[in-house]
């Protein structure tokens, strides 16, 4: 087996895509899903903000409305940023742990294919009858009584790609439990594979009750089940429960990572060890417990009672805890540090300040009393794109810039990402600062217009400015994703200089097998005490020798797609005759394609070590 | 170790389900998976215990006047005894023991088909009696997707056993089989852990209340 790089034409390339379990292609198989359905969920934010920039807007219906706020919602969270933080967790966390691939690369790429399949199949509705129009979180009272097909395609889609991240974070767990590189004990893995474990570890328990959630919805809509249909005895309650059980934990999901992009970015661009290493990774696994106790508190007006609505603010606000300990850590570690201002760093920066007022609001709505003030109207909205953009987005684009040079080999261009972030920055305050205001002053979230002369006119219209300030952003990223690529000027091992984890140890892109000799892990910022102590690399763990590889499979794929075929005989079964047979179909697809990996034997490669010391350029240097 | 190794009693090693690295993780990552479902399972319970006896009219039949202990109890036995002549399965898995164990696994797969029988027997003694279905009300839904659910796993479990047990009927035991084997029967004891709890919960609280 060479791994002598070639030429290859269009069909083999995408020949390998679709078959591949490299970590590293499936990281970029998601950068380019999840950037694609981010551009979509920005689509129709923009839409969102035309219509709602002057009074008595007939951009979109009344009905359209209702189906772009649905789609904006569940794309952004569903499809766009835990895809995105899954292409960083793939390119680096098994890097940066010294392993050379994750523990189920098969699985790892299911998971891709699900994921990707079931967002396909929740974005066909648009072309096929409509969109979802319940809301993101698809309440029952509204979703059953929803007509048409686009309540259907957001239950089935969604169920597909829940699944698919499901077993993406068992897959991590495992990775990161027996995959470690020698000397890499816990306490020594860096803050991002840290926030790896903790999200894929809140992914096992928080996606099942979503999964049940959405197979009771399904049973109902589709099958004739009565479990939200409160004249049969059903009651909607249970979706809003178990929704939140899955919903809230998942907010944490979505930010932990973002916390370990930039505790890297911090400590990297400051060139100084993490400030109070331990008691960030405390406070990470406390977040990540603490956000299991908290989902009641987007149910305070549902009526649970003074008692519950009591007991779930004060665990909300518990939070703030470990969250404050993580921004002084921040803080302190640039505190002395020998800054250096990056594009990630930027990024950085500007997230601080932008978290900490979304934290502010988060006590504020957490004040059960005070909840009722604040409850569906743009308050609620203008906090949670405060954590969620001001977090989260940043995060990723600053991931983005920051381990662009490890996934694809080229740097960025600099001056362009930083007038990126000004814009996308300016842009994101602009949209969302004045929204606390608009909410404050009565106006509902979820409306699709408003009268003049209510007080709301300028104020939205600054907000729909924002946004355009966003968009222009993100156009010029992609201007200087295209301009990078064409380039295609070549960087080394550690293009930011100042490289701490093992990830900066390898070439950039890395070989498909990641580390020629495992390394051995002498601290925390393995690399950088390798560096320090005058060596170019890192030091190996084990002598030169053969080694396995998963072999790729098209398994993965298959699996998916009768999944997606099935969804569409589910839910036509009642309307055409033919839908029972497509079900039944896709099911065969599904399962036939498992009892296929199941008796057919894969035992993986062996790359002989005679290979690999031809090619004394790549891998680890010893 | 190689997991392509040809294996004897000599070679065979104490904890044959991990004694590669693909073991150890599919060992590990299928315990993940399992409380993956155990989450899974509560809020099925849950979702139950919300819905039990919530029926649109008085005409309807609840949850006392539905369930029998004596089948329940036969039920109940056969996959508890199902989970036991596992456990011997492994017992001689872990000996290189291959026809002892494909004996036992042979034996679960009779007990799991007979309970899975005795529930669509039950199922359809519902329907048909008393006219408790998926969509008569939302306690038949809540009743069905819970025990359905678990008696949905007893079959795919089933099929995992059985094509387990075809595949490898000529080669024996490896190193790349035993993992599949004892997963296999990590899950079969799950189901049955589902079982008692749903014994519990659905038949013997049903029951009483």
């Amino acid at each position: 087996m060479s791994t002598i790089a070639q030429k290859k034409g269009f069909g083999a390339t995408l020949w390998d895509f679709l078959t591949t379990v490299d970590h590293k292609k499936i990281a970029i198989l998601y950068l380019i899903a999840g950037g694609f359905f981010f551009v979509v969920g920005g689509l129709e934010a923009v839409f969102i903000r035309i219509q709602l920039a002057i009074p008595n807007n007939d951009f979109v219906s009344a009905g359209a409305f209702n189906e772009i706020i649905t789609m904006h919602g569940t794309t952004m969270i569903f499809l766009a940023a835990m895809p995105l933080l899954f292409a960083f967790m793939n390119a680096v966390m098994p890097l940066q742990i010294g392993a050379r691939d994750v523990a189920f690369p098969f699985i790892n790429a299911l998971g891709f294919w699900l994921f990707f399949f079931g967002g396909v199949f929740l974005n066909l509705s648009w072309f096929l009858g409509g969109a979802p129009d319940a809301g993101w979180t698809s309440y029952a009272s509204l979703a059953i009584h929803s007509k048409g097909h686009g309540v259907d395609f957001y239950v089935l889609g969604l169920q597909i790609s829940g699944i698919g991240t499901l077993i993406g974070g068992i897959n991590f767990l495992v990775t990161i439990i027996n995959m470690r590189a020698p000397g890499m004990t816990y306490m020594r893995m860096p803050l991002f594979t840290w926030s790896t474990f903790v999200a894929s570890a809140m992914i096992l328990f928080a996606f099942p009750p979503l999964t049940v959630g959405l197979t009771l919805m399904m049973f109902d809509r589709l099958f004739g089940a009565n479990f939200f249909e409160v004249a049969m005895g059903g009651n909607t309650i249970i979706w809003e429960h178990l929704f939140w059980i899955f919903g809230h934990p998942e907010v944490y999901i979505l930010i932990l990572p973002a916390f370990g992009i930039f505790s890297e970015i911090f400590s990297l661009f400051s060139r100084k060890r993490l400030f109070g290493y331990s008691s960030m990774v405390f406070a990470t696994v406390l977040i990540g417990f603490l956000g299991f106790m908290v989902w009641a508190h987007h149910m305070f007006t549902a009526g649970l009672g003074p008692v519950a609505n009591a007991i779930f603010a004060v665990a909300t606000m518990a939070i703030g805890v470990p969250t404050g300990i993580k921004i002084f850590n921040w803080l302190f570690t640039m505190w002395g540090g020998s800054v250096k201002f990056t594009t990630p760093m930027y990024y950085a920066f500007g997230f601080i300040p932008s978290f900490v007022m979304g934290g502010v609001t988060g006590v504020m709505v957490a004040t059960a009393a005070a909840d009722y003030q604040y409850h569906d109207t743009y308050f609620v909205v203008a906090h949670f794109h405060y954590v969620i953009v001001g977090g989260v987005v940043l995060a990723i684009l600053a991931a983005t810039h920051l381990w662009w040079p490890k996934m694809f080999g080229t740097m960025l261009n600099e001056t362009l990402g930083k007038i990126t972030f000004w814009f996308f920055f300016i842009g994101f305050h602009l949209t969302f600062f004045i929204q606390h205001f608009l909410g404050l002053w009565g106006m509902p979230r979820r409306v699709f217009t408003y009268l003049p002369g209510q007080g709301f006119d300028a104020a939205n219209a600054v907000s729909s400015v924002g946004a355009a300030f966003m968009s222009i952003g993100v156009l010029i990223m992609l201007y200087n994703i295209i301009m990078t690529s064409v380039k295609n000027v070549k960087v080394g091992n550690d293009p930011w200089g100042d490289g701490r984890s093992l990830e900066w140890a390898i070439p950039s892109p890395p070989p498909f097998y990641n580390f020629k000799q495992l390394p051995l892990v002498r601290g925390l910022d393995a690399y950088w005490l390798e560096k320090m102590a005058g060596k170019k690399g890192m030091t190996p763990a084990e002598p030169l020798g053969d080694i396995h590889m998963p072999n790729s499979s098209f398994i993965p794929f298959m699996i998916s797609l009768g999944l997606f075929i099935a969804a569409f005989g589910a839910m036509y079964h009642r309307d055409h005759s033919w839908g029972m047979a497509v079900l039944i179909l896709g099911l065969l697809v599904t399962f036939g394609s498992m009892f296929l990996r199941s008796v057919k034997d894969d035992h993986g490669f062996h790359i002989h070590k005679e290979d690999l010391v031809d090619e004394s350029d790549k891998g680890v240097k010893a | 170790m190689h997991a392509e190794e040809k294996m004897t009693y000599e070679k065979w090693p104490a904890a044959p389900e991990k004694a590669t690295l693909e073991a150890k993780n599919k060992f590990l990552g299928f315990w993940l998976f399992l409380g993956g479902e155990t989450v899974l399972f509560a809020s099925l319970f849950a979702t139950y215990l919300a819905l039990k006896d919530k029926v649109p009219d008085t005409s309807q039949h609840l949850a006392k006047d539905l369930f029998e202990l004596p089948l329940t109890f036969v039920a109940t036995m056969l996959l508890l005894t199902s989970s036991l002549t596992s456990v011997y399965a492994m017992y001689h898995m872990k000996n290189f023991a291959f026809k002892k164990m494909m004996l036992w696994l042979g034996l679960t797969v009779l007990l799991g088909a007979g309970f899975l029988g005795l529930e669509v027997y039950e199922f359809n003694h519902y329907v048909h009696v008393y006219k408790h279905t998926f969509t008569s009300s939302a306690f038949g839904s809540a009743f069905y997707t819970l025990v359905g659910f678990h008696g949905a796993h007893v079959a795919f479990g089933l099929s995992w056993i059985l094509s387990l047990m075809i595949r490898n009927s000529k080669r024996g035991l490896n190193l790349y089989n035993a993992p599949k084997f004892y997963v296999a029967s990590l899950y079969w004891h799950f189901i049955d852990v589902v079982w008692v709890f749903i014994f519990t919960v659905v038949y013997l609280m049903g029951m009483v209340g």
